[in-house]
């Protein structure tokens, strides 16, 4: 995999991280470097293997469908950078 | 002196009311003010606090007679949530947030009557292998202060090899208990996944993280796993099964036990003072009546590939909360978008955009199954190999890491290198097993003016999965059989 098929703007853009023009240039080296590492886990055969996305055996752990405690309304406000009325204030998101 | 007391000492010594809370958490914290600027361990302290809780633990002692951990210091890594005290991941993020609830470790320690002292120095969100990656400056190794306390639990580490502290609490999502462990001389234990409740731990890799702990002695860690292991309702993958009185298993008898020595982990790249060590320690081990059997784990070579895809997949959607919405940094910004991106862009340091960046970019359209499900894959095969290795042995033994402690600003700029370091300690979250380092040898190093370092080299220990009070037991056996664990860093003597 080379650098010129991973476009680091479009990828940190999608995960909404805005970059300096130097670090941009700084992780684009180091990804092709990693990138380049990571396809070593090519040669591994794979066929008829199934993925792990976890190690321990436990499938749909539910809990009881009963009323809890959670966190208390002014407790979560209270460590919002913008709270008021009760809610988290962001910039306006419609005209 | 108070501070050179192992947990197990500690314990016995306020039983007998022969020190109190007061006298104790006087003494760490007098000793945290007087040397922990050389070494940068601690990033929040609440002197006050502690002291009243101590005050409070004494007045009570009488009416506490089983608490096993009445009135005792204990301090966590700078990622578990503790209620009412900064919690910041040693990110800018996160800097002024304040838990709101306590993580179920803490609330199993308060429940044993430990004092929480203070909060430690690791890599920003646990990604990294130096403690480097944190906006509080490195933590530096109590053995040598030009070298890295390993990484990412690097503080927990630190303060233990340097008596700043008798037990601490980290995470282990590659090794981040072990490594710093290996490198600071210390016994660090990372429990099976699924072993420890990981409600209030902030998520990294969510299906490979899991709370270790860092102490003096394998004693120690049994007596603190036994308090923080058990099942949590509160975390849906924590596993329901009965946690056994692990200090009372400690039996140093591992006579006829199989330990499979890990082929892969003996090979090149190996430093040459860390194989002899390895060496003597099964030499050791053999002669205390364990069998030495060879093992291989073939798939060893790919383990870093697969973690690290699967660890940045699962951290680019972990991290995603951090948006400037409802905690933590907010950098304003015209509109929305901009927002987010201003404050992960100022929030976030170098390492952590580079992992949300790889695991934004092995999951999206097109890469999914050429990174992602190959590297699951890939992560099955190993497990399977850890398994199959697991039918003719009890537990498996190797290097906690291929060198000694490397220097500060050494491997920093190359994030591949520093990657490799996990090489040893990654299969074991890969897999799901349980695993251990102790101190196993002492590495000497010439420095410029022609004056011999010691640095300390931990043996890893590995078994089954939930099988912990197993591989605590051949720990044990062995460092009572050692000098290593006596040994102390030249901070510790300050």
């Amino acid at each position: 995999m080379k650098s010129l098929e991973f476009d680091i703007k479009h990828v940190a853009d999608l995960c909404r991280i805005a970059l300096t023009p130097e670090e941009e240039a700084t992780f684009s080296k180091q990804f092709e470097q990693i990138l380049c590492y990571v396809e070593k886990l090519k040669e591994v055969p794979v066929e008829g293997i199934e993925p792990t996305a976890h190690a321990i055996d436990l499938v749909n752990v539910v809990r009881s469908d009963k009323e809890a405690e959670t966190l208390p309304h002014q407790q979560a406000l209270a460590i919002a950078p913008v709270a008021r009325n009760g809610l988290f204030i962001v910039p306006k998101i419609v005209e | 002196m108070i501070h050179n007391l192992t947990l197990d000492e500690l314990i016995t010594k306020v039983r007998h009311r022969e020190l109190s809370s007061k006298e104790i958490v006087t003494a760490l914290l007098d000793r945290i003010n007087r040397i922990d600027t050389l070494i940068n361990a601690y990033v929040h302290i609440d002197p006050q606090k502690a002291l009243s809780e101590a005050e409070e633990a004494d007045k009570n002692f009488f009416n506490n007679p089983d608490k096993p951990l009445w009135g005792i210091p204990i301090a966590l890594k700078d990622i578990i949530a503790h209620k009412g005290s900064p919690l910041t991941c040693a990110s800018k993020i996160l800097q002024g947030f304040i838990s709101p609830y306590d993580a179920t470790v803490v609330e199993r320690l308060k429940a044993a009557g430990a004092i929480i002292l203070g909060r430690l120095n690791m890599d920003e969100f646990a990604m990294g292998s130096s403690t480097e990656n944190s906006i509080y400056g490195p933590t530096k190794n109590p053995w040598d202060l030009e070298r890295v306390a390993g990484g990412s639990s690097g503080g927990c580490a630190a303060a233990i090899a340097a008596d700043e502290c008798f037990a601490s609490i980290g995470s282990d999502t590659g090794g981040s208990v072990r490594q710093p462990a290996a490198f600071c001389g210390c016994v660090g234990l990372k429990p099976t996944y699924g072993r420890v409740s990981r409600y209030g731990l902030v998520s990294y890799a969510s299906s490979l993280d899991q709370i270790g702990l860092v102490t003096k002695t394998v004693k120690d860690a049994a007596i603190l796993l036994r308090i923080i292991a058990g099942h949590d309702p509160r975390d849906s993958t924590s596993f329901p099964i009965d946690v056994p009185d692990y200090p009372q298993l400690l039996t140093g008898e591992i006579k006829g036990l199989r330990i499979g020595v890990v082929k892969e982990y003996m090979g090149p790249g190996l430093d040459p003072e860390v194989k002899s060590a390895i060496h003597n320690a099964i030499a050791q081990l053999a002669s205390l009546g364990a069998e030495i059997v060879e093992v291989s784990i073939p798939s060893t070579e790919y383990a870093i590939a697969a973690y690290y895809i699967i660890a940045t997949a699962e951290a680019s959607a972990n991290l995603a909360r951090y948006d400037g919405v409802r905690y933590g940094l907010r950098v304003d910004g015209a509109d929305l978008y901009d927002m987010y991106t201003k404050t992960r862009g100022a929030g976030f340091g170098k390492e952590v955009k580079r992992r949300i960046i790889l695991g934004t970019y092995v999951l999206s359209k097109g890469y999914y199954d050429a990174y992602y499900l190959r590297a699951q894959k890939v992560r099955t095969i190993i497990r399977q190999e850890f398994l199959k290795a697991f039918e003719k042995t009890d537990v498996l033994i190797g290097p906690t890491t291929a060198t000694p402690a490397f220097k500060i600003g050494e491997k920093i700029e190359d994030p591949l290198q520093m990657y490799l370091t996990d090489i040893y300690t990654i299969s074991c979250n890969l897999a799901g097993i349980c695993g251990i380092s102790v101190p196993c040898g002492m590495a000497q190093i010439q420095t410029a003016d022609g004056s011999i370092k010691q640095l300390p080299i931990g043996l890893q220990i590995l078994g089954k999965p939930f099988q912990e009070a197993t591989i605590l037991n051949v720990a044990f056996a062995y460092e009572q059989n050692t000098p290593w664990h006596t040994y102390k860093s030249p901070i510790a003597k300050l």
